[in-house]
């Protein structure tokens, strides 16, 4: 009996698996050059983002606003790096103050505030992209979840909170670069993350981490915690009265999600080059819950695709036309709610599914596993 | 006033009120080991809000409810329930996206934490104890199907199914036949008299000829008080109850 | 800080200041009477709340416009007529919306969240077309002009008084609406129990379609009384509806006196520390303190206990 497995991948996720990695790690590096691959890499930074957000979102219920915050926060851990190894006395003699990141120097800042100082190491660095994130959705999490905020309140707060954060770097502009962000980024240890070579092994790195939010995510869901996040979704109480702390799951799924954010984040500033606020505020968050919706809240392959297409479209239609892309974009955000709430997943589902199997019925017959049935990609309402 | 040691369940000037309004003022009463209680009063009486409290759902305003010498009013709900409180709701309330047998294997008492829960495994003894329940509550047949095509009737049955599996003390179940069809209810009338064997119940019920059947002790809530109590003949017998129920 | 000024100067600062919240208190209490009407007790998120409002500053600036070209002698009035067309145009607005897309979303408030922020999205591009990307300002007609010389170092803008007085109309016209009108009544009783309002007779549909337009029309109102104290581009809908949603949530959803008690302490807060900080650090401190106390107490400052 299927029941007795209980396996983290059923067949058509292995599937789905192989075919995005074929994508992601054949196709595109063969079929495109440094320059668009390069590209594809940043939409895929937002791919982390949105996976944190199906298991956030469409399993937990918990629908954030503020994930920006979290891809900004591992951004700017990275840039903070970057930038102190970019700020050599040697590159920086013209400054007034030499060996100190150039907006310090213009702000009238002389010396390098000490909570600066700890970027100075890889290691620190690499541990804080995720460590700190981590904390700040963790001190929301047990603040708004212990008092079971939840619902629209949840998503209005986080909303609040990327409002803050953003007004806070931007005014800060001597600490953080203010609303140009921390640009300029050289080496990372010495090696130029500038050159064709670096970007393209950029490439390989953040979709091998991709996988590996992949695979954390799947066994997530497969787990019996990913079913008590879809039964906390739709009846909270009944959870509660089963005997479960509601709040530590929601946290604990807040958390994951945040940290997914965060090392997308991170490799967002490596491959591009620089970090700003423009990636942290209300309007980056809400895109991100689109990509995620576009592709399906409830289907972590799916939000990769979604974060793809949707960044594709936006690159493609704000270069040809773009006075249409708000527009586009507006009529996205419509078109998936009121049409396709499960988005390209549930298309798949829906209309594509059923013909492949017809295919492969009409071939042979199909061997007894069963185990298909997922209840992550079942209705969502 | 000491709670006596051999109560299960001590309830003691409980009281709650919304903005003013006291749902239930000053309520006394004493569960015992392996009884059966039935609360029953009219719309409002304050009944469905008794058991709220009790597991926790709502605050009391003041007051104390002692369950095995624990206090429950200052515990969490997932607490009270691993002390071995189980609730019923009034409407059906199952995962209707997950299958029967995920709905009882959420409810089994094991990997109750956030690390629990990630590394919990299917084991012999967790699907035999699945089955065992299942077919306790007629679904034995139904395991693989998803919860959101079950009948009422089935949906009612599967969330006494999940408490069963925690194993409670003490089981609290609002009105677990209403809504039902009369076949359905004999079954369940049924169910309950074999459930309510070893654990003391509390139940809400409307339906007289079933309280009959099952009730230890009665009592009648009135107004968020304590109208009487005492066997089912007794308090059909007592004139408050009936100029409330008749009178007006 | 406080040693360089005299007393007579830190009075004069701290009613000046004072003031200046009292005019920011107003724009709040505006912005958030139409949200605590379709949020509050519709409990509906609408994210296009700022475009809405911006549309009725567009209303204005179009009817100033044409005042000045065809009727230069009734300048010194058109914004009254601006108000009510700003009313009506954003209410009729406001109903097309709830018909077209509100309504298929009421059991999904999350993705209703979404599908106004696309709504948003669609009406800022729309104004960018129309109106150019630059701000546009209104010409003040005179009267309004100037301030009113309180002492010698206290005065006081009379466009600041006059929105004050705006905002306080607004607020008793909303709180008769909703507490003393037959509609009001309605109202309530479909947010409470749809079904069994329905059941008593009460065309629901129509409740909800007339109180969102009502909603999105005070909203326009609000954006024309701002046209009097700033200029209009097609994006400052977005920079206020944090603002507006964060005083609705903490005034409690449902209270109106709670949304204009919340309106009050939040804009005092924020003008009083804008004159010892920098702006943006008294924005960050009072949205701070908003969200922590938020935290705290979720369900907003006046809120009942209910029985579930």
């Amino acid at each position: 009996m299927f029941l007795n497995k209980n396996r983290f991948f059923s067949n058509t996720d292995l599937i789905g698996f192989a075919l995005l990695a074929l994508l992601i790690f054949v196709m595109l590096p063969v079929g495109l050059d440094v320059f668009r691959l390069n590209l594809f890499g940043k939409y895929l930074t937002y791919a982390f983002v949105a996976i944190g957000l199906v298991l956030c979102w469409g399993a937990g219920g918990i629908l954030s606003l503020g994930q920006g915050v979290f891809f900004g926060l591992g951004g700017y851990c990275m840039a903070m790096f970057l930038k102190l190894e970019a700020s050599s006395p040697e590159a920086t003699k013209i400054q007034s103050t030499p060996g100190i990141p150039d907006f310090m120097d213009w702000n009238q800042i002389a010396e390098i505030p000490f909570w600066w100082q700890p970027f100075h190491s890889l290691t620190f660095s690499l541990v804080a992209v995720i460590i700190i994130p981590v904390i700040f959705a963790f001190i929301i999490g047990v603040a708004m979840f212990r008092r079971r905020v939840g619902g629209v309140y949840f998503a209005i707060i986080t909303q609040a909170i990327a409002a803050i954060l953003t007004i806070l770097i931007i005014g800060q502009q001597g600490y953080t670069g203010g609303v140009n962000g921390i640009t300029d980024l050289r080496t990372l240890k010495g090696w130029d993350i500038r050159t064709d070579d670096a970007k393209v092994i950029l490439y390989f790195v953040n979709g091998g981490l991709l996988f590996a939010c992949l695979f954390i995510a799947q066994i997530i869901r497969k787990s019996k915690l990913g079913r008590i996040l879809i039964a906390m979704r739709d009846q909270e109480d009944r959870v509660r009265f089963s005997g479960y702390d509601v709040a530590n799951f929601k946290i604990f799924v807040f958390c994951a999600g945040a940290a997914f954010a965060a090392v997308g984040g991170a490799m967002f500033t490596l491959q591009v080059g620089f970090m700003s606020p423009s990636f942290v505020g209300i309007v980056p968050s809400i895109e991100m819950v689109i990509f995620c919706a576009v592709g399906g809240r409830l289907s972590i392959i799916g939000a990769v695709y979604g974060a793809l297409l949707v960044n594709l479209a936006k690159t493609t239609f704000s270069e040809l036309f773009p006075e249409l892309w708000l527009l586009g974009l507006g009529g996205l955000f419509i078109a998936v709610v009121l049409a396709f709430p499960n988005g390209l997943a549930g298309i798949y589902k829906d209309y594509v599914e059923p013909r492949i199997a017809l295919i492969f019925k009409r071939k042979m017959h199909i061997d007894e596993d069963v185990s298909k049935y997922d209840p992550l990609e079942a209705a969502a309402d | 006033m000491n709670a006596r040691p051999d109560f299960l369940l001590t309830v003691e000037n409980l009281t709650v009120s919304f903005d003013g309004f006291k749902a239930v003022d000053g309520l006394s009463f004493y569960v015992e080991q392996n009884e059966c209680r039935v609360i029953i009063g009219p719309n409002g009486a304050g009944k469905t809000t008794v058991l709220d409290l009790i597991c926790g759902r709502t605050k009391a305003t003041s007051g104390k409810v002692e369950f095995k010498n624990q206090e429950l009013l200052k515990m969490r709900e997932d607490q009270i329930v691993h002390a071995g409180v189980g609730r019923k709701f009034q409407t059906p309330t199952v995962y209707e996206d997950l299958t029967v047998f995920e709905n009882l294997e959420i409810s089994y008492p094991k990997g109750h934490g956030v690390f629990g829960a990630l590394t919990f495994r299917r084991d012999d003894a967790v699907i035999s104890r699945i089955d065992e329940i299942a077919a306790t509550v007629f679904l034995e047949e139904l395991l693989e199907e998803k919860a959101a095509y079950l009948s009422h009737g089935q949906k009612q049955w599967l969330e006494i199914g999940m408490l069963l599996i925690q194993d409670p003390e003490l089981l609290m179940l609002d009105e677990p036949v209403a809504g039902m069809s009369v076949a359905e209810r004999k079954k369940t009338a049924e169910l309950l008299n074999r459930i309510i064997q070893d654990r003391s119940v509390i139940v809400i019920e409307h339906d007289m000829k079933f309280v009959e059947d099952i009730a230890t002790r009665v009592t009648v809530l009135h107004q968020g008080k304590v109208l009487s109590e005492g066997s089912m003949a007794h308090v059909q017998a007592d004139p408050k109850v009936i100029e409330v129920y008749l009178g007006h | 800080m406080f040693a360089d000024y005299s007393m007579g100067e830190l009075g004069a600062i701290f009613a000046m200041q004072g003031f200046a919240g009292l005019i920011l208190f107003s724009v709040f209490v505006l912005m958030a009477l139409g949200l605590a009407i379709i949020f509050g007790q519709m409990g509906v998120i609408n994210m296009a709340h700022g475009e809405f409002m911006i549309l009725g500053a567009y209303v204005t600036y179009l009817t100033s416009n044409l005042f000045s070209e065809y009727m230069p002698a009734l300048f010194s009035m058109y914004f009254f007529l601006a108000m009510i067309l700003a009313f009506i145009v954003a209410g009729a607005l406001g109903m097309f919306v709830e018909w077209a897309l509100i309504r298929h979303l009421y059991k999904r408030p999350l993705d209703t969240l979404l599908a106004t922020w696309g709504l948003s999205l669609i009406m800022q591009q729309i104004y960018r077309s129309v109106f150019g990307a630059r701000e546009v300002g209104v010409t003040i007609p005179e009267w309004m002009m100037g301030s009113l010389p309180l002492t010698d170092t206290i005065e006081i803008p009379i466009n600041g008084i006059f929105v004050m007085v705006l905002a306080t109309g607004i607020s008793i016209a909303v709180y008769i609406m909703m507490f003393r009108s037959s509609w009001g009544k309605q109202v309530r009783a479909v947010t409470q129990n749809r079904v069994m309002a329905g059941a008593v007779g009460i065309n629901t549909e129509r409740t909800d379609r007339l109180t969102f337009g009502i909603g999105c029309g005070v909203a326009g109102v609000a954006g024309s009384a701002f046209t009097m104290i700033g200029s209009t581009g097609p994006t400052a809908g977005q920079l206020y509806i944090v603002d507006t949603f964060l005083v609705v949530v903490f005034g409690g959803a449902a209270s109106l006196l709670g949304t204009i008690a919340s309106a009050f302490s939040i804009s005092q807060a924020q003008s009083i520390m804008e004159f010892f900080l920098s702006g943006s650090m008294a924005k960050v401190l009072t949205l701070l303190t908003v969200v922590g106390i938020l935290m705290l107490r979720p369900q907003g400052l006046f809120a009942l206990k209910l029985r579930k």
